[in-house]
């Protein structure tokens, strides 16, 4: 395990203007994995990024890379290389001489600069387009040539800046998985920034969720979505209802007004903590079988399923069922002890509420802000 | 397409006439009299007023090679203070271009003179250097001197070349930068293949601000340079106005043809440059 | 290289600001020498404020920046509305007429207008150049600095804020007053600014333009440094620098503290 890690940071603090910006980030990154860091704009994700890169030092702790302190070296010694937010293609140089930056400095022959920068026109499928001007190209296009370039100087490790961030969705789907084909295919390690959760669960092996320049949680797409540790985790990937509860003893929770069973364990006798329950992991049934009824007060339908707001004692839940309830119906609601998550309370808890209009209006909210991050760069 | 529908947006070709007819009547009008009488003289037609700029071709050549000087000057000084300007703060660069364009505001008549008073044999500098060589010093030859007229067009015109260079430089977005230095660039490189060729259009435009007020100047050279250097600006006021007792438009005009057809020249020259500069990916330096 | 750095800028600094310096410093000159400093005494700005000629020459160069100002904003204002909306060879046509007195050396700009004046002129007897040619002058070379600075603005607008003002029932005209124009505001009044300062500013077309009766101070400044230097001209020059010099420092200090404010609200 050791011997496979290319990045380690240890203890890294930064400060801007007397704010902290991030709190002592650890964090060890394996050769080859796709890593992503995952949170709202300010959480210090690109931060973190551009201390990798060597554009900014940390004011306490260590970048290790390769085994190697490498604090205080200037990026262009470090073998790491950057995807920029908005690609930072050179205006005054064609593709074929973007492509060709890093190589030159290299003082590589003409010959193998040639021979490297047509492989990496291949690879990202720009066969063609040496000659043209990179006024001229899309956003895609762009995209791709600043992918080429940075690949063509053999990074040890790709970092990703939001990188697609600007393009339309469809184009966006399509990059994704053919970012993952080009990371596979070369084996290398990419270290992958963004605020979108979707994109985070689909492309990476390893999701670090951050907030307020901590790390909030290290782990797995599927630990992060079913295990999340706290609120925070559980509210920003996916849906999830969270409500206050108490540990009856191991396996056994109290919420909403009745006993569960569970699956989770270690905690307090009464201790207070925080359900998590995911929306497609409730069953609607009958009153009278329900674990917990309420009144239908809003119904959507999503396509796949009907997404579904009960009022159950003044809180509201949303559930996903593929059968359709309609407003005023009384149902009952039936949870697996499977569905349920139990996490330790923290200093997220209570701050996401229940779905009523008010939870609608935070996510489009925090929707704005990734709009404004994606524009306003760096200081994030 | 939002643009195409801007049409309407100000209501229509209204706007337009007061517009074309003052441009028409005070614009083209007098310049194509400047051209109509550059070629005629008292019997209509002809081409002899075109013999002066042969006669006068000692004080044309001299007034391209003083301006092609001080533009020089003043690009090597703009270069690294503009430059300086762009990496400091945001405060500190507010008020740095505050601090260039401040001199402007005062009348250029009295701060030319000014250096007269500096520079000119009982002035300030030889004054100085009295005071520690002792009163016999014969003083330093400093004024009414083809130096002096450099000094006055490279004292004047010094600001037009560091804003829009600073301008460029501002205008380059951190993350090329960035982009470059990630890709292996030390300091130098960075400067060498971003920087500088990315400031190239603010290099131009800097060039053409001091270059075209210096190569048509008349009075930085009577001032500063006593008069006895005559440079086509000169000669077109005398032919005027009447200074030297002769008036004669015909003379005049085609001098001052000689000027426009100058310029025009250069801004050719320049944006084949930039366009070059842009097509061969910065291959000029 | 930091340290040759300050030195370098500290010397353009002194280069820019050592004859500003000069005529400070001897506009409080007792004796009247230019280079010899006899004491300090401020008779030369009290001799200025009795000179007939320099205050009603100052009196006349506000009056031809201000109206050449607000002619050339209104007719530039408008010019850059009509170049906006038009497209292909026109639109470029008109830029570049627009841009001959800007690119064009002052002294052709103004022998050329000076044939005109002086064609026109001598066709009706006892007309001759004075305040009219001269504001038409200052209009002239104002307008495209008007229409370079308004251009942009309207480039920059989202054309469909007039339609949405349309679409809520707002007149034409009356949109055009309550949505475009406050759009585009910033480059008006730049626009103005510059076309005023411009005017002030002004000696070589002036100089071709005004005629023996009429005077702007620039003219004025000229024509008594042709005769033994006078230093009213030094203490008139602090005057207005102070002037401007206090004004810059007022409109400074404002935007700091806007500024501030906003990277409170960005901080959060």
């Amino acid at each position: 395990m050791e011997k496979n890690v290319v990045i380690e940071l240890k203890h890294i603090s930064v400060a801007f203007d007397g704010e902290q910006i991030l709190k002592d980030i650890n964090l060890t990154i394996r050769n080859g994995e796709f890593i992503t860091f995952l949170g709202p704009s300010g959480c210090g994700k690109t931060t973190t990024l551009r201390i990798i890169a060597g554009f900014l030092e940390p004011d306490e702790g260590d970048v290790i890379f390769d085994g190697k302190k490498i604090n205080g070296m200037p990026p262009h010694k470090r073998q790491v290389n950057t995807i920029f937010q908005r690609y930072a293609l050179f205006p005054h140089l064609n593709v074929y001489e973007n492509i060709a930056f890093g190589l030159k400095l290299k003082k590589l022959s003409k010959a193998d600069i040639d021979k490297k920068v047509k492989e990496m026109l291949s690879l990202v499928n720009l066969k063609g387009f040496e000659h043209r001007n990179i006024n001229s190209l899309s956003g895609g296009q762009q995209q791709r040539v600043s992918i080429a370039r940075a690949l063509a100087v053999d990074p040890k490790v790709l970092l990703l800046d939001e990188p697609l961030g600007a393009l339309d969705l469809k184009l966006r789907k399509d990059m994704q998985v053919e970012l993952k084909k080009i990371q596979q295919s070369l084996g290398i390690t990419f270290i992958y920034v963004t605020h979108d959760q979707e994109e985070a669960l689909s492309m990476s092996d390893t999701i670090v969720v951050m907030d307020g320049g901590k790390i909030q949680q290290i782990g797995s797409p599927t630990d992060a979505y079913n295990e999340p540790v706290n609120a925070f985790v559980a509210d920003f990937i996916g849906e999830s209802n969270i409500v206050d509860g108490i540990m009856k003893q191991d396996r056994v929770v109290e919420f909403s007004g009745h006993v569960f069973d569970c699956l989770d364990a270690g905690f307090d006798r009464d201790e207070k903590v925080d359900v998590v329950v995911r929306p497609e992991d409730v069953d609607v049934v009958p009153v009278e079988k329900g674990m917990l009824t309420g009144t239908v007060t809003g119904v959507t339908f999503k396509g796949v399923h009907y997404e579904i707001i009960v009022d159950i004692n003044g809180f509201l839940w949303m559930i996903q069922s593929t059968d359709i309830s309609y407003v005023g119906d009384e149902i009952g609601l039936y949870i697996e002890p499977d569905a349920i998550h139990i996490m330790k309370k923290s200093e997220y808890s209570g701050m996401f509420g229940d779905f009523s209009s008010f939870s609608e209006e935070f996510d489009e909210l925090s929707d704005v802000n990734a709009g404004v991050e994606s524009e306003g760069s760096d200081d994030d | 397409m939002t643009k195409s529908r801007s049409v309407e947006v100000g209501s229509k070709k209204v706007n337009l006439i007061p517009f074309s007819g003052w441009m028409v009547v005070f614009v083209l009008i007098p310049i194509a009299l400047v051209v109509y009488y550059a070629f005629t003289g008292v019997d209509g037609f002809t081409l002899t007023n075109l013999k002066w700029i042969w006669v006068y071709r000692d004080t044309l050549w001299l007034s391209v090679w003083l301006s092609v000087i001080a533009t020089v000057i003043c690009l090597l000084l703009a270069y690294p203070v503009a430059y300086m300007i762009s990496r400091a703060g945001e405060k500190m660069q507010r008020n740095a271009t505050l601090f260039i364009m401040l001199p402007m505001w005062m009348n250029f008549l009295v701060r030319t003179y000014a250096w007269m008073t500096i520079l000119e044999n009982n002035g300030l500098v030889n004054n100085a250097l009295r005071g520690i060589f002792g009163e016999d010093f014969a003083g330093l030859n400093m004024i009414n001197n083809h130096g002096a007229i450099v000094l006055g067009m490279v004292y004047n015109y010094l600001p037009y070349m560091i804003l829009p260079i600073y301008t460029a430089l501002t205008k380059i977005d951190n993350s090329l930068i960035e982009a470059a230095r990630d890709l292996g660039s030390g300091a130098v490189q960075v400067f060498r293949r971003i920087v500088l060729p990315l400031s190239v259009p603010g290099i131009i435009s800097g060039i053409t601000m001091v270059f075209i007020p210096s190569i048509s100047t008349f009075i930085i050279s009577k001032i500063l340079g006593g008069g006895k250097d005559f440079l086509i600006g000169d000669l077109i006021e005398d032919y005027f106005l009447g200074n030297s007792g002769v008036v004669n438009y015909n003379i005049g005009a085609a001098l001052s043809l000689v000027i426009m057809v100058m310029i025009l020249l250069a801004t050719y020259l320049m944006n084949r440059f930039d366009k070059d500069a842009k097509t061969s990916g910065g291959g000029i330096l | 290289m930091k340290t040759a750095g300050k030195i370098f800028n500290a010397l353009i600094f002194i280069f820019l600001y050592a004859p500003i310096f000069v005529v400070v410093f001897f506009s409080f000159n007792s004796g009247a020498s230019r280079a010899v400093f006899d004491g300090f005494s401020l008779v030369h700005y009290q001799e200025m404020f009795e000179d007939e000629l320099i205050l009603s020459s100052l009196y006349y160069s506000l009056i031809i920046a201000v109206l050449s100002a607000v002619i050339s904003t209104v007719i530039g204002t408008m010019a850059a509305m009509g170049i906006n909306a038009l497209k292909g060879w026109k639109k470029s046509v008109l830029l570049s007429v627009n841009n001959i007195p800007v690119v064009n050396p002052d002294i052709v700009t103004a022998i050329s207008m000076m044939i005109l004046f002086v064609f026109v002129l001598s066709k009706f007897h006892g007309m001759e150049m004075g305040f009219g040619t001269l504001l038409i002058a200052h209009i002239t070379f104002n307008i495209p600095y008007v229409v370079l600075s308004v251009l942009p603005k309207l480039r920059g607008m989202d054309q469909n804020i007039y339609y949405a003002a349309l679409d809520l029932g707002c007149p034409p005209l009356r949109s055009f007053i309550k949505v475009v124009i406050p759009q585009i505001m910033p480059g008006i009044v730049s626009g103005l600014i510059m076309a005023f300062t411009l005017s002030l500013d002004d000696f070589v077309i002036s100089y071709f333009n005004s005629g023996a009766t009429f005077q702007t101070l620039p003219i004025t400044i000229y024509s008594m440094t042709k005769k033994p230097y006078d230093l009213k001209l030094n203490a008139l020059s602090t005057l207005l620098f102070a002037v401007v010099l206090a004004l810059m420092l007022i409109v400074n200090l404002r935007p700091d503290a806007d500024k501030k404010a906003k990277r409170k609200g960005a901080a959060k």
